[in-house]
C-alpha cells in the first residue's frame, strides 16, 4: 500500500534546479522602481513651475524628456547596447532635471542641445548609468551656460508677479531689460524679468558697516519677498523657484532613502553659515543667508542635483564633506563670482573630487582596531 | 491571528545594518509541532559532517550496529564522533551527493526495523560534575553547532586559559527566513534547551547565561521565560532582522561587546550555541544519548505539506519531502538551509546531517535569474552590512582583480550573510564577489607560505 502511496508523491527533478550561491531570495526594489520613485518626487516641483510659469514650462519639460528618452536609445543602438535599457528611468530622471535647470521659456532647439550633452557626454560615452563620474544634467546645465549665455538666462515673471502690481514684483521688472526673443522660428514679444541673485549680483558692493551697507539689499531681502521666494514666485529656471514644492520632494526622496541626508543638511548648513558670518561682517556685501537659501537653484541642488547617487560619495561621512565643499564653493561664486549663481559649478567640482573624498571617508568595520605594528620588524 | 503579547519584562535588543525580508516564509511552518519521522529501510550517513578533521570511521561492511553506536570516531581535537541513526546492519561506504555538489563518503546502514538502542553512557548529575567531565560528554556524544556551521562544541567550549569567559549566548534568533525549527523546539522543549543552556553555562565555567530569541517567536519567549528561572538562565528578545544571529552581531546585541577583527567571541568573554544543540546537550548529558536526529524544516511554496519534522543523520533529502506530501510543482530550487546562506542542491540524494536546518524549496518564481547591472552606488549594502563594509566597492574591485587593494577595504571581515547582494537593486553578485576575492586571497597567501 504505501508503495502505491509513493509513487503518487511527486518529488523535484533534479535537472530543473537551479544551482546558485547564496542568498537565494532578493529584495524587489530595482533601478526601475528608484528612479520612478524619484521621478515621484519631482512631481511637486513641476507643478509648481507649471503653475507659476504656464504652458511654456510643460512644454520644455516635454522636449527634455523625449529627447532625453530618444538620444539614449540612439546611443545604445549605435554602441550595441540592448535598447531596453532606457527602460531603467535614468534618462526621463535626467530629462526632468534639465527641464528643471532651464528657464521656463527655452526654444526647443536648446533642449535638444543639452539632452545631447546630458545624455551622451554626460553619461554615456563614460559607459552609461553607474559609470559617469559628472551629473549629467549639471553637465548639460554648465554646457548650455557657457556655449548660450544668452538662451540660458532668459527669465520670464511667474505667473504670480504682474508687472503693474505690488512694490514685491516692480523690484524686478525695474532690474530687467525688456528685449525680443527669437523663439521656434518666430519673433515673440519677451517680457523678461530679473532673478533676485542677478540683482544681487549686479547691487554695488558696499565694504563698509555703515546704515547704507545695511540696507543694500532691503529691496530684495525682506520677509515679504522672502515669503514670496519660499512658495516659487519669482523668475528663475522652471524647477528651481519654489522651495516649498521642493521641500515636499526632499521629504520624498529621504523618507524612501533615496538621497543621502548629510548632502542637503551640510549643504545648506554650510550656505547658512558661510553667508551668515559673510553678511555679519561686511552686510552690504551679501544678503542675509536666508535670502540664499531660498533663491537661486540652491534648493534643487541640494535636493536633487547634488544628492544623485551615482555622482555623491556613498559613505555618510563623505557626503557630508561633499555637503560641505559643496557650500562653500557655491558661495564663493554666489558673493565673489563671476556669475550670479554657483551651483552647477559646485556640483561639476565637486563631483571631481568624489573619488578623493571616498578614500578619506572609508568606513570603519564593525570590532576594527588599529593593525599593530608587527613584532620585530 | 491572536499572537500572544510581548513580555513587558522582556528586554529587546538588536545590532546595526542588516536587512528585514517582507516576506518571510516563516508562516508556511511555524504553527506545525514537530513530528518523529518513520523509520527507513536505509539511512546513509555522511561522514563528514563537522567542522574539522572529519571522524575515522570504525565499522565496516557487514558489521551489526545498534542505535546509538559509534560509526566513526573523532580525529584530532577538533573533531567529533558520528554514531548510528538505528540498529542494522553496516553494507558499506558508499559515494553519495554531498551538500557542497561534489560526491561525499557516506555509512550506508541498512536498517533491521528493531531500532534497538545500544549501551548508553550513564546519566551526569550535571549540577554537581566538573567542566571538564561535561565537554567530554559533549564531545563523546558527537555534538557540534547545529545552526548551521557544524563547528564541534566542545572546543568551543575550551577557549585559552588566558582568555576570562563570563557569558554563554545561546543562539535563538533563528534569523533565516522561512526556518522554524530552533522555534518549535523552543516552545516545545523549553526546559530541554533551558537545561541545555545551564548545562554549557557550567560547562564554559559562565555565571551568565541568555537565550537571545528573535521577537517573532513570542510564544516560544513566553513558554522558556515562565520556567527560565529555575535554571537560572536569562531570556533577552531581539529585533526581527537578518542576521540578528551571526554570531558577533548576536554578542554585540546581548552584551554591546564587539569581537574585534580576527579575533573570537573569547577574546570578548563570550560563547556562543545554537538552541537546538542545547536541547541535544541536555539529552546528551542526561541520558547519554548521542546526536543521531534533529528537527528540521520542511518548507517552501511548492511543499504540500510544509512542517518540522525529527530526522535521523542519514535520511535522504527525498525521504525527507515524502513525508511532507512531495511537490505541488517543479520547484524552482532546493536549498539545505535557509534562503539566505543555505545551499542549493541539485539532487534529492543528499541526505541529512547534523547541521541541516532546513530543507527548502523555492518556487520557479521566486527564483529569478538576474542580470546584473553596473553599481548605481545607491548604498543600499552598505547600510544593509552589518559589519560596516562597502559591499559595491569590494565588487568592483572583485571585477577589477584588485584582491591588494580589497584587504584596504577589509574584505576578509566579510562574515559571508548575503544581506548584501539580497539589498541591491541592480542584482549585483555582491556577497559571491566577496567570496572571490576572499578565497583568492586566502590561496595567495598559502602560497607565499610555501615559498
Amino acid at each position: 500500500m504505501s508503495e502505491e502511496i509513493k509513487k503518487e508523491i511527486m518529488l523535484p527533478k533534479g535537472e530543473e534546479l537551479v544551482l546558485s550561491s547564496s542568498p537565494h531570495i532578493h529584495v524587489t526594489e530595482n533601478i526601475q522602481s528608484i528612479m520612478l520613485k524619484v521621478v515621484l518626487a519631482m512631481l511637486p516641483a513641476l507643478a509648481a513651475a507649471i503653475w507659476f510659469f504656464g504652458i511654456p514650462a510643460l512644454l520644455v519639460i516635454f522636449w527634455c524628456v523625449l529627447f532625453c528618452l530618444v538620444l539614449e536609445i540612439i546611443w545604445c543602438r549605435i554602441a550595441g547596447k540592448p535598447a531596453s535599457v532606457v527602460k531603467d528611468g535614468s534618462a526621463l530622471v535626467t530629462g526632468l532635471l534639465l527641464a528643471m535647470n532651464l528657464p521656463p521659456v527655452t526654444a526647443w532647439w536648446v533642449c535638444l542641445l543639452g539632452a545631447l550633452l546630458a545624455i551622451w557626454l554626460g553619461k554615456q560615452v563614460f559607459g552609461g548609468l553607474g559609470q559617469n563620474p559628472f551629473n549629467p544634467a549639471a553637465v548639460a546645465r554648465v554646457g548650455l551656460l557657457i556655449a548660450l549665455p544668452r538662451q540660458l538666462t532668459y527669465w520670464i515673471p511667474s505667473s504670480g508677479m504682474t508687472a503693474d502690481a505690488a512694490n514685491y514684483s516692480e523690484v524686478f521688472y525695474a532690474a530687467a531689460d525688456f528685449t525680443k526673443i527669437e523663439q521656434a522660428g518666430q519673433v515673440i514679444d519677451g517680457i523678461t524679468c530679473a532673478t533676485p541673485l542677478s540683482i544681487a549680483q549686479n547691487t554695488p558692493k558696499i565694504l563698509d558697516s555703515g546704515v547704507a551697507a545695511a540696507d543694500n539689499f532691503a529691496a530684495i531681502a525682506n520677509p515679504e519677498s522672502y515669503w514670496q521666494y519660499f512658495i516659487g514666485n519669482m523668475g528663475g529656471s522652471l524647477g528651481e523657484t519654489s522651495t516649498l514644492a521642493i521641500l515636499i520632494g526632499g521629504i520624498i526622496l529621504l523618507s524612501f532613502k533615496l538621497i543621502r541626508w548629510q548632502i542637503p543638511l551640510f549643504y545648506l548648513g554650510t550656505v547658512a553659515v558661510f553667508t551668515g558670518l559673510i553678511h555679519l561682517i561686511w552686510p552690504g556685501v551679501t544678503p542675509p543667508p536666508l535670502f540664499h537659501l531660498l533663491t537661486g537653484g540652491l534648493m534643487l541642488a541640494a535636493f536633487f542635483m547634488a544628492t544623485d547617487m551615482v555622482t555623491s560619495p556613498i559613505t555618510g561621512r563623505g557626503a557630508a564633506i561633499f555637503g560641505i565643499g559643496l557650500g562653500v564653493m557655491t558661495c564663493v561664486i554666489r558673493i565673489w563670482g563671476g556669475f550670479p549663481e554657483g551651483v552647477s559649478f559646485s556640483i561639476l567640482l565637486m563631483n571631481a573630487l568624489v573619488p578623493l573624498i571616498e578614500r578619506m571617508a572609508k568606513l570603519k568595520p564593525f570590532g576594527f582596531r588599529k593593525p599593530t605594528p608587527a613584532k620585530g620588524a | 491571528m491572536n499572537e500572544q503579547a510581548i513580555n513587558k519584562d522582556l528586554k529587546i535588543v538588536s545590532f546595526k545594518g542588516g536587512v528585514h525580508p517582507q516576506k518571510d516564509g516563516k508562516i508556511l511552518s511555524k504553527k506545525a509541532s514537530i513530528q518523529t519521522a518513520p523509520l527507513l529501510e536505509r539511512y546513509q550517513v555522511i561522514v563528514s559532517q563537522n567542522i574539522g578533521a572529519p571522524p575515522k570511521v570504525v565499522v565496516s561492511a557487514g558489521d551489526e550496529v545498534k542505535k546509538g553506536q559509534l560509526l566513526a570516531e573523532a580525529a584530532g581535537f577538533v573533531s567529533v564522533p558520528l554514531h548510528s541513526p538505528t540498529s542494522g546492519k553496516v553494507e558499506g561506504l558508499v559515494d553519495i551527493p554531498g551538500p557542497m555538489g561534489v560526491m561525499t563518503q557516506a555509512i550506508s546502514i541498512l536498517a533491521d526495523g528493531k531500532d534497538e538502542w545500544t549501551e548508553l553512557p550513564a546519566s551526569i548529575d550535571w549540577r554537581n560534575s566538573d567542566a571538564d567531565t561535561l565537554k567530554k560528554r559533549i564531545m563523546e556524544c558527537g555534538i557540534v553547532g547545529m545552526g548551521g556551521a557544524a563547528f564541534p562544541s566542545h572546543v568551543k567550549l575550551s577557549p585559552p586559559p588566558d582568555k576570562k569567559v563570563d557569558y554563554m549566548i545561546i543562539n535563538g534568533a533563528e534569523c533565516e527566513p522561512y526556518l522554524t525549527a530552533d522555534h518549535r523546539v523552543m516552545l516545545e522543549e523549553p526546559e530541554k534547551v533551558l537545561e541545555g543552556a545551564a548545562i554549557l553555562g557550567r560547562a564554559a565555567g559562565v555565571k551568565n547565561v541568555v537565550v537571545a530569541v528573535e521577537i517573532n517567536k513570542v510564544d516560544a519567549i513566553n513558554a522558556m521565560m515562565e520556567k527560565a528561572a529555575q535554571f537560572n538562565v536569562g531570556i533577552v528578545g531581539m529585533k526581527v532582522q537578518y542576521p540578528q544571529g551571526a554570531e558577533k552581531q548576536l554578542i554585540y546585541a546581548v552584551t554591546r561587546r564587539k569581537v574585534p577583527t580576527g579575533a573570537l567571541p573569547a577574546d570578548v568573554g563570550c560563547i556562543v550555541q545554537n538552541a537546538g544543540t542545547a536541547a541535544a546537550v541536555a539529552e546528551a548529558v542526561n541520558a547519554g544519548i548521542p546526536l543521531i536526529e534533529r528537527v528540521t524544516t520542511i518548507t517552501g511554496e511548492p511543499v504540500v505539506n510544509p512542517g518540522n519534522w525529527r530526522l535521523r543523520l542519514g535520511t535522504p533529502i527525498s525521504e525527507a519531502l515524502k513525508l511532507c506530501g512531495g511537490v505541488k510543482c517543479e520547484p524552482g530550487k532546493l536549498i539545505l538551509g535557509g534562503p539566505m546562506m543555505g545551499f542549493a542542491q541539485r539532487s534529492t540524494g543528499v541526505s541529512v546531517m547534523k547541521n541541516t536546518s532546513g530543507i527548502l524549496l523555492l518556487d520557479k518564481s521566486d527564483v529569478t535569474q538576474y542580470e546584473s547591472s553596473p553599481c548605481i552606488r545607491c548604498g543600499r549594502c552598505l547600510e544593509a552590512c552589518p559589519m560596516n563594509l562597502q559591499p559595491s566597492a569590494l565588487s568592483q574591485l572583485a571585477e577589477a582583480g584588485q584582491y591588494e587593494n580589497a584587504l584596504k577595504y577589509n574584505v576578509m571581515d566579510c562574515i559571508e550573510c548575503g544581506a548584501c547582494a539580497f539589498a541591491c537593486p541592480a542584482h549585483r553578485p555582491l556577497v559571491q564577489h566577496i567570496r572571490r576575492l576572499k578565497a583568492e586571497i586566502r590561496n595567495r597567501t598559502k602560497k607565499e607560505i610555501k615559498k
